[in-house]
């Protein structure tokens, strides 16, 4: 059943993807440990984080496009997941870290010592082992996602009063991360990590791992997200999509369909973010800001919403854009975004995926497309 | 502490003023008078001291105050009576009655008047009344209130007679309370005391509170009477003081909730009444704020006499300069996703990227300096609230924009033609009102009144291109709470959300309080997903 569940979602789109995934699994452990540094074929351990983290980005966007491209349910708040899973993470590497510290504290981390603590809190019980903090990696993001979605769709919060509501959700967790008082490093955040599962985390061999376990995450996220949109269930998804009170009026209850797509695709924001820290070395508050959440929003419109391949390949592109221009243009990277938001809802609704199937769509019927009466209502 | 030094100089100018400026009045028949401090042993110069205070002549209190210090002396050569300070080896000389210089001497050339024990009483005494019974009421109420600070017993006897005297009713309370500050410190009968603590009871501010506790603290071991009156007394100035506490709270949320209601009201307009969702709102504020910042310059290059009313031109500058860039977004971007409010939300988040990258690339990153109009500057005091004139300002600005929305858009032919196209475009369009018109004018009108916001933000905040975006999502709450398409739910949520935020700040931190209200909102919002004045009928699903 699990098998079936599995093939269901596979299209010709997904194996092109997955032969990616597996492509780069391959190829960069093999690139990066097996060249010598002045070979061409030779990447970087800089490069290699880079691309780590265009990953994450991906899974994140993969998540979002979950839940907007099939649910209709426009989360200005994902980062959030995101920045919660790589707190549980970080909090794992601090205590890690040991003696280590510049206060050589065995138990407290070094902001906890520069602040005059005396004891752990007891939220940083735990995080010593690595499978507790894997668990709460998904455990918190999913519990948190599941409260909220609770009392907003049973209240049947829609549209743009939910955009509002995440995007609340997320200022209020930055301005809550942002204090001392949490004991979560405050403005500083969580940095200075040493090692993961023993190994040194600055060594080549270790982001060369932390890397292929990021693909293989994107592509069990894959799996799973096609699976379920492939899925009888993915078909009531794309009808509450489209039609909310109609589904209901059939006798579904919406808001259990809603809360799942939408506890699922925190918890795969908050393994984003989870194997996100350990590449990039740092969590900090910012990453709760909602501008990253409406950046995370802008790599599925550009990919093309409700495809998820799409999602991946926006998130990739965009990013890659974004380390191009804010290095050899600052001045005009948030033209380049700003621009994208604009053009990208004006002209590519479906996104690059979706270019494709406009155009055809198009070419034939011209005047059919003009006829469409201009105050037609739709999310 | 800036109170007290601030209360120093007022005294001191008090003080000196006059003594300068009718000084030369009545030098006249002052000078022999002086002279005669410095002839003959203690009890000559306490008769020519006690003639001296009989004046009543504000010009002798530096005489008498020099003398107090142990400043004054006599030139031996012609038994002129000096002011001398070290200076090197020698004195400085100055007149004691002008402060003219009189040049240097030596040490010897100049005796000091000698006082004792006697002579320092009867100088509290006439310093005292020379001050107290000063005709000027100003110099008896500082001084009045300088004794209330100093208690000093010596000056009692003066202050009872010029309480006596007294007609003036602000000054004769001062006296009073000075006399049982006075009473309550040097110890005095039971019935003197509780007469003072009632008295300081009735005055009922922090520095009363310090007095009462401290009679308080002295009467633990005094009579059992006294110290139920302190007790008493205490409890009604800390119940009087949290009350003026509360008081000013509220004075603080009503300053937050006018600017939350500035910052919301175009939202309100762009957002509640045409369902555009504008994310780039914050980005209008911004631009309203260096508009305002332009004039002022040019205010500064060009009429800098008239800068107090660089202001009031900024107003209808900063509101067309906004109302343009509206206009311009709707034509090019919007127009074309109506229906579409998520889409909506995305497109403007670009442009209020872009838009500030904009302003960055021109005005550069750093802050620009609005300032503020002389008659926006200061603050005065009712009762026990301390209220700036900037917030007050504020305040009334954001009530004016509101009131002036409100009659535009129910008064105004305009304001009929954006009520009929929110309620049907169709009907509208067919009565021959040009929708598309009325949508532009209408965005255009909402990013205007942003405009006006970013003018009154500019003078109590930084003007940075970040400006707008620390307001967007406060806007956003404000809205949503009152109830989308509703003004009246707008004014009502931010003067709601500015006072729970200001009320729960001491208690919470200012950080913890905002995060609380977030939650609030949040958990509102699922209790009433369409705010708090809700619209009823057809018209909430169109």
């Amino acid at each position: 059943m699990l098998t079936r569940f599995i093939l269901m979602g596979l299209d010709k789109k997904a194996g092109v993807l997955l032969a990616i995934l597996a492509a780069l699994a391959v190829a960069v452990p093999v690139m990066a440990l097996a060249t010598p540094p002045d070979s061409v074929w030779h990447l970087s351990t800089h490069t290699v984080a880079l691309m780590g983290k265009y990953l994450c980005f991906a899974l994140l966007a993969l998540a979002l496009d979950l839940v907007w491209g099939y649910v209709g349910i426009l989360s200005l708040g994902h980062a959030a997941f995101f920045a919660l899973g790589g707190y549980a993470m970080g909090m794992y590497l601090m205590r890690q870290i040991g003696p280590r510290g510049v206060y050589g504290n065995p138990i407290l981390p070094d902001f906890m010592v520069f602040l005059n603590w005396k004891e752990l809190p007891w939220y940083w019980h735990g995080f010593d082992q690595f499978w507790f903090a894997a668990v709460m990696v998904v455990l918190v993001p999913g519990l948190l996602a599941f409260a909220f979605g609770w009392f907003a769709f049973r209240s049947r919060v829609t549209g743009v009063y939910l955009s509002i509501i995440t995007q609340a959700l997320t200022f209020a967790l930055l301005l809550a991360f942002f204090r001392n008082d949490m004991g979560f490093g405050g403005n500083n955040g969580l940095t200075d990590f040493k090692e993961i599962l023993g190994y040194d985390i600055q060594a080549p061999a270790t982001r060369v791992g932390l890397f292929v376990a990021t693909v293989i995450a994107l592509a069990i996220g894959y799996v799973l997200a096609s699976g379920v949109v492939a899925s009888k269930l993915g078909k009531v998804l794309v009808a509450v999509r489209d039609a909310e009170s109609r589904v209901r009026f059939l006798g579904y209850e919406t808001e259990r369909y809603k809360l799942f797509a939408w506890t699922l695709s925190a918890c795969m924001a908050g393994v984003a973010g989870a194997l996100y820290v350990p590449q990039v070395g740092i969590i900090n508050p910012s990453e709760f800001s909602p501008a990253s959440s409406i950046e995370a929003v802008i790599w599925v419109a550009v990919g093309g919403r409700g495809t998820l391949a799409g999602a991946v390949l926006g998130a990739v592109l965009v990013n890659f854009g974004k380390s191009y221009f804010t290095a050899a243009l600052p001045e005009l990277w948030l033209f380049a975004l700003g621009g994208l938001f604009v053009l990208v809802t004006l002209f590519l609704p479906k996104g690059i995926l979706g270019l494709a199937a406009q155009l055809r769509q198009r070419l034939p019927s011209r005047g059919a497309v003009a006829a469409k009466p201009a105050g037609q209502k739709g999310v | 502490m800036h109170r007290a030094l601030c209360w120093l100089l007022a005294a001191f100018l008090a003080l000196t003023a006059p003594a300068i400026v009718i000084g030369d009045a009545f030098a006249a028949d002052l000078p022999p008078l002086v002279r005669a401090l410095g002839v003959g042993g203690y009890a000559d110069t306490e008769k020519a001291l006690a003639k001296l205070a009989e004046t009543g002549d504000p010009a002798a209190v530096p005489v008498i105050e020099a003398l107090q210090a142990g400043d004054l002396h006599v030139r031996k050569a012609d038994g002129a009576v000096v002011v001398a300070k070290r200076s090197g080896n020698g004195y400085a000389l100055t007149d004691p009655l002008t402060g003219a210089a009189l040049g240097e001497a030596d040490r010897n050339a100049v005796e000091k008047i000698k006082i004792n024990n006697a002579l320092r009483r009867s100088i509290s005494a006439a310093l005292g009344a020379l001050t107290l019974m000063s005709p000027n009421a100003g110099v008896r109420w500082q001084a009045a209130e300088a004794v209330f600070k100093s208690r000093d017993a010596n000056a009692l006897e003066a202050l009872d007679a010029a309480l006596a005297k007294e007609t003036d009713e602000g000054v004769k309370r001062a006296m009073t309370q000075a006399r049982a500050s006075v009473l309550l410190a040097s110890g005095g009968s039971d019935e003197d005391r509780i007469a003072a603590i009632e008295v300081l009871k009735a005055r009922g501010d922090q520095d009363a509170l310090a007095l009462l506790n401290g009679a308080l603290n002295a009467s633990a071991n005094g009579s059992e009477a006294v110290k139920a009156a302190a007790q008493k007394a205490v409890s009604a100035v800390e119940q009087r003081l949290a009350l003026w506490g509360a008081a000013q709270n509220l004075w603080y949320g009503l300053s937050l909730g006018s600017v939350l209601l500035l910052a919301a009201i175009g939202l309100a307009v762009t957002f509640g009444v045409m369902g555009v969702i504008n994310m780039a709102h914050g980005e209008m504020v911004m631009i309203g704020a260096y508009a305002t910042f332009l004039v002022q310059e040019a205010f500064r290059t060009w009429a800098p006499g008239l800068f107090d009313f660089s202001i009031l031109v900024a107003l209808p500058v900063a509101f067309l300069a906004s109302g343009a860039v509206g206009v311009a977004i709707e034509r090019s971007v919007i127009r074309w996703l109506y229906g579409r409010p998520l889409e909506t939300l995305l497109a403007t988040w670009g442009l209020s990227l872009a838009l500030q990258q904009a302003v960055r690339s021109l005005f550069g990153p750093t802050n620009r300096e609005v300032g503020a109009p002389s008659w926006m500057s200061g603050a005065f005091e009712l009762g026990g609230l301390t209220i700036t004139y900037g917030r007050l300002w504020i305040v009334v600005f954001a009530f004016l924009v509101f009131a002036a929305l409100l009659v535009a858009l129910r008064k105004t032919w305009f304001g009929l033609s954006i009520r009929a196209v929110t309620q049907n475009r169709n009907m509208a369009s067919a009565m021959g009102i040009r929708t598309a018109r009325v949508d532009a004018l209408t965005f255009g009108l909402g990013s205007g009144i942003a405009g006006l916001a970013g003018v009154a933000l500019s003078q109590i905040d930084n003007v940075s291109p970040n400006l707008g975006q620390g307001y967007i999502i406060d806007s956003f709450m404000v809205v949503v709470f009152g109830g989308v398409g509703n003004l009246w739910g707008t004014l009502v949520g931010a003067l709601a959300l500015g006072s729970v935020n200001k009320f729960l700040e001491p208690y919470a931190g200012a950080v913890l309080g905002k995060i609380l209200v977030l939650i609030f909102i949040i958990l509102f919002i699922q209790r009433r997903p369409r705010g708090l004045f809700a619209l009823k009928g057809r018209a909430v699903e169109a």
